[in-house]
């Protein structure tokens, strides 16, 4: 699985980094973000490139998981 | 929050902050410019005396209302987080230098939209230089452009904007001889509903907008880069609900000439707007998400805001800023000056230094 850490990345930062990521066309990805507006716009992008997305929120962090059936 | 629930719920927030705009008109703030934010700060910056355009001087309630909206919307939702320390002083130039092109065009992007609303079609020239300042800012993003990142912060730090906004009313509702207010009939700055409506729809506008993290930027912005309509249809409902209301109440008023603090320069209308796109995709938002952000805690965000306020300082002091007369020639060399600091700003963030992985 592909780790991303976008941590203190403000918007579309962590978009643009899970979008060059995902050319590479993997199954699975993980990624740890900070702020609900990441986290809301990665899960999104990530939904509307046909995976699914899990949020686990820790300590103010979030960690999306996301995968592909 | 899903897709289709997100989506209702930011449209439903623009109309109403459409609508909510066009009342505030309607109860006594300048035309085409029930919320302002450019204008809104710079006429703060005037009432605290750091510039002495005497028309522009007034303790802007909506602004106050806007970041405390925010504060308490982010408390309730837990989203309140204290962050900062990504390159501050950037951040300040860029929302210097985004001020002055508002004030070249007059107003900024929400008011663009409100412009647009009420049938001034200069502002579809500024539109048109808004666009093509985002899709500059978004090559760089597409480049890898960073202000690097933030970090958490102490409470203090996230909250100090909010409770500068508290100090702020307070001025303004004890309103002390050494802060300056345009007299009656002196110019837009005299021309307001009264403060307790104009906080009450700067609080809700505020807590709307921290729920749907609404941005005037970011709506071409994420279209352009990832095909995501959500952040356009907030900006398309506030235009289509202010529309509708104006038509309504007989505020609007299709032309070029004669518009309500406004000027038929094209060119720098555009080039204006075109310096405020840039640099909003480069702050990461525009002048609106900047307040909210800061009301959430983001100090970067607030030292952007501080930075919006010199910039009208500097803009009113120097003569930078327009009037309805035009633009003036040391405005017209402080939007070049601006588009190659924002320039060269983006240019060094996306090609030079060690890049993070």
């Amino acid at each position: 699985m592909t780790q991303l850490d976008a941590r203190g990345l403000s918007c579309p930062e962590p978009v643009i980094m899970i979008r060059k990521a995902m050319l590479k066309g993997d199954s699975a990805y993980q990624m740890v973000v900070d702020n609900p507006a990441s986290k809301e716009n990665v899960t999104r992008y990530a939904q509307h490139q046909g995976y699914q997305v899990r949020v686990e929120e820790r300590d103010g962090e979030y960690t999306l998981t996301m995968t592909k059936g | 929050m899903n897709l289709k629930k997100e989506r209702v719920t930011i449209l439903i927030a623009g109309l109403c902050i459409g609508a909510m705009s066009v009342a505030l008109v309607l109860l006594g703030n300048p035309a085409n410019m029930g919320f302002c934010i450019a204008c809104f700060i710079r006429d703060i910056a005037g009432a605290l005396g750091l510039h002495q355009a005497a028309n522009v001087q007034y303790l802007r309630p909506e602004i106050l209302g806007l970041v405390l909206g925010s504060f308490i919307m982010s408390l309730g939702a837990k989203e309140f987080a204290p962050r900062g320390g990504s390159s501050p002083l950037l951040r300040f130039l860029l929302g210097f230098f985004v001020m002055i092109g508002c004030l070249m065009f007059l107003g900024c992007p929400f008011r663009m939209i409100l412009r647009l609303a009420g049938g001034d079609g200069n502002a579809l020239l500024g539109l048109v230089g808004f666009t093509a300042g985002i899709l500059v800012g978004v090559f760089f993003l597409n480049k890898g452009y960073s202000l690097k990142r933030t970090y958490r912060q102490g409470v203090l730090e996230g909250a100090a904007m909010s409770a500068i906004q508290l100090a702020l009313l307070a001025l303004l509702i004890a309103a002390p001889s050494f802060i300056y207010f345009t007299q009656a009939g002196g110019g837009p700055g005299a021309n307001h509903a009264p403060i307790a409506v104009s906080l009450i729809i700067g609080l809700v506008v505020g807590a709307l907008a921290q729920r749907t993290r609404l941005c005037m930027v970011g709506g071409i912005r994420d279209l352009v880069l990832f095909r995501e309509w959500k952040l356009l249809l907030g900006f398309g409902a506030i235009l289509v609900s202010a529309f509708v209301v104006n038509l309504v109440s007989g505020q609007f008023a299709p032309g070029f000439a004669g518009q309500p603090v406004a000027h038929t320069d094209g060119l720098w209308n555009a080039l204006g707007m075109m310096l405020v796109g840039y640099g909003c995709v480069l702050l990461g938002g525009c002048p609106l998400r900047q307040l909210v952000l800061s009301g959430e805690g983001n100090a970067d965000s607030a030292i952007a805001v501080i930075g919006l306020a010199a910039g009208a300082a500097f803009a009113h002091n120097f003569g930078l800023a327009s009037s309805a007369n035009g633009p003036t020639q040391a405005g017209k060399a402080a939007v070049l000056i601006g588009l190659a600091v924002v320039t060269l700003i983006a240019w060094t963030n996306t090609f030079t230094g060690k890049k993070e992985k």
